[in-house]
């Protein structure tokens, strides 16, 4: 099915791109100065699939996020200071700064499901899609996570149930190659995880993850593949990331080289080129949303920094209502 | 009053409830159609229909995260891991997940689900079909766990544990499916929280819990005919404890008492005998004395009723600390 991206979808999806990426570099920035308690998992250089996967939602749809990926959660409308401020632990984070960076939430937005137990979401996500399935009004899950979240038993379980039952789901794989330190070879002998999808009698696509334009359109169809009632869909996004499981991660397990080839397709400046030969942005336009993103991020630096912590007392609330 | 037997005092808790409120859904192995391998779902199928009695893959994890999904927006799933021997596979989404994701978001959502699921000895059907694991939920905070053990107990706890906002584990015990008591014809809720006082009695109290409060009334009545009065109190929420009803049993009788299928270590005694040496430490003449089953696995096969504490071993340790 061919999907026709209009202007105001390309744009918005530059916009969150030139966000995202300037937002994990600032987030590194400050990683490195110990301005950051706890961690962060980058996700610079993936940025691409995040945004085109949530510009295809709509707003009652829900997300179950990929750890690594800010970009879906910016592209879905979340609260720039209230994640930063979750990142940072302070108490008006989106979380009351309990979560932290590893499991975002915004259940007000549809973003729900995302912990510290990789692949744990999965199931998760094909419950939100049963409620959807009950309450009849076509909404849809999107339900991301990473190569390495495959190899759980819990992956298994929940696409195919979530085949079984013919829910309203999207199962978004991003493949960076890597889960942690390991190489995907030694997750799977398989190369390419959308063939999974055959053995649970789903469609299984294939998309280049750092092209935008293409991952919106293999999630728009899929999307509207749920919508209408025909069942879920395997989309493997195929990327890398750039920087190490976490900040501070030696990489000792991969080349130098691999890498660079890597940054040398970076998804920001082949999509920023791709806009100006359609002549959807200029230079202008360019300098305005680096600017907008410049000035979003240090609101929302500024409004973390200056959050208080939690106290100890309202840390013991909220475990029960 | 009318006499319902335990199985269908579930059944008629999961009917009203659902008529009650059309977000309460039930989904499980061979829940739907099938009527559930004890028949306990038997009929709601048929009245409510598939979507909301839903048959599920042999797939506890996901079992329960469609538990954790679902109720996240805003339904209220009631689900059923047809052994608790089987709820090991879905640990990770019982207290990883389900016990804190209103915790760790900020309080913005709650997860108004209920984990029903079969324990206990009584089929005889070995190490995997037998265990009482409750000890798992009850340390875990954001659970409630909640063991009743008559049809009237069940029926009442059943529907409060559906309109409570919190993951609760509903653990139902498959020696006690065929066991009758009165139950009101009218509608009636069992706060969660709140011990039963089954029997009042001065010399001393038991703590039983599930099939056990049986044989320690059983134990009970034996007792009388020697002139020793047992208080039998069955707590029916192990997790939240009400532990003032068990504090003020003791300060009344001195001696205690809890037997429990489940191993000792770290059971529902250990946590009954810590509270009550922090609490109650003066109310005691005697050592507090707990009956369990043995620490290893259950084998297959009729040996199984030996490995259970029976109402001999409960007459024989009330005589033993009120000597």
């Amino acid at each position: 099915m061919k999907i026709n991206l209009s202007k105001k979808v390309l744009i918005n999806m530059y916009h969150n791109l030139v966000l995202s990426r300037r937002y994990e570099e600032k987030l590194i920035e400050l990683f490195s100065q110990g301005k950051i308690s706890g961690w962060i998992h980058s996700g610079i250089g993936q940025e691409a699939t995040g945004v085109a996967i949530s510009e295809c939602l709509h707003k009652e749809d829900y997300l179950v996020p990929y750890f690594r990926s800010r970009s879906s959660l910016i592209a879905k409308g979340m609260n720039l200071s209230e994640l930063t401020a979750e990142i940072f632990g302070k108490k008006t984070g989106c979380c009351k700064g309990r979560s932290g960076e590893g499991h975002v939430a915004e259940p007000a937005l549809g973003m729900i499901g995302a912990g510290g137990v990789i692949g744990s979401s999965i199931p998760i996500g094909v419950g939100l899609a049963y409620a959807a399935s009950l309450e009849g009004k076509n909404r849809v899950v999107a339900c991301c996570f990473g190569d390495g979240a495959t190899s759980r038993g819990s992956f298994h379980e929940a696409i195919n149930m979530a085949s079984a039952m013919n829910l309203p789901i999207v199962f978004v794989c991003e493949n960076n190659l890597y889960a942690e330190f390991s190489n995907i070879t030694i997750q799977m002998k398989i190369k390419d995880i959308f063939r999974r999808a055959e053995a649970y009698g789903i469609p299984g696509v294939m998309v280049d993850g750092c092209d935008p334009i293409a991952v919106y359109e293999t999630m728009a169809d899929s999307v509207e593949r749920a919508r209408k009632g025909e069942g879920p869909t395997l989309i493997e996004a195929k990327s890398y990331r750039w920087r190490g499981h976490f900040e501070g991660d030696p990489c000792e397990y991969r080349s130098k080289a691999e890498v660079e080839n890597w940054i040398k397709k970076d998804p920001l400046i082949l999509y920023q080129n791709k806009l100006k030969e359609m002549r959807i942005i200029n230079s202008k336009k360019i300098d305005e949303a680096e600017r907008q993103a410049r000035d979003a991020i240090e609101k929302a630096i500024q409004f973390a920094f200056q959050s208080p912590f939690p106290t100890l007392e309202e840390i013991k609330e909220d475990v029960y209502t | 009053m009318k006499s319902l037997n335990f199985r269908w005092a579930i059944n008629e808790a999961l009917r009203e409830e659902m008529e009650r409120d059309e977000r309460v859904f039930i989904a499980g192995e061979d829940v739907g159609k099938p009527g559930g391998p004890f028949g306990i779902t038997k009929g709601l199928w048929e009245k409510f229909g598939e979507q909301r009695v839903k048959d599920t893959p042999l797939s506890e994890e996901a079992i329960i995260g469609l538990a954790v999904g679902a109720a996240a927006a805003g339904y209220r799933p009631v689900v059923e891991i047809m052994f608790m021997d089987f709820i090991t596979i879905a640990m990770d989404q019982i207290c990883n997940q389900a016990a804190k994701m209103r915790y760790l978001y900020g309080g913005k959502i709650s997860l108004p689900l209920v984990i029903r699921t079969l324990f206990g000895t009584g089929l005889r059907a070995g190490g995997h079909h037998s265990q009482s694991l409750e000890s798992w939920f009850i340390h875990t905070p954001g659970l409630k766990v909640v063991m009743p053990s008559t049809p009237y107990d069940a029926k009442g706890l059943l529907k409060s544990a559906i309109r409570d906002d919190n993951p609760v584990i509903f653990l139902e015990h498959k020696g006690l499916l065929r066991i009758k008591g009165d139950v009101p014809e009218e509608e009636f809720l069992i706060p969660l929280g709140v011990a039963d006082v089954k029997r009042t009695g001065k010399h001393a109290t038991v703590v039983a819990t599930g099939k056990l409060v049986h044989t320690a009334l059983g134990a009970a009545e034996q007792l009388a005919r020697d002139g020793i009065e047992l208080e039998v109190i069955d707590p029916r929420t192990l997790s939240p404890l009400d532990k003032e009803t068990i504090l003020n049993s003791v300060r009344k009788t001195n001696h205690l008492i809890i037997a429990h299928e489940g191993t000792k270590p770290c059971g529902i005694g250990a946590e009954i005998s810590a509270v009550v040496a922090e609490e109650g430490l003066d109310f005691l003449d005697a050592p507090i004395k707990r009956l369990a089953s043995p620490f290893m696995p259950i084998p297959f096969g009729p040996l199984e009723d030996a490995l259970v504490p029976g109402e001999n071993d409960i007459i024989e340790a009330v005589k033993e600390i009120l000597k």
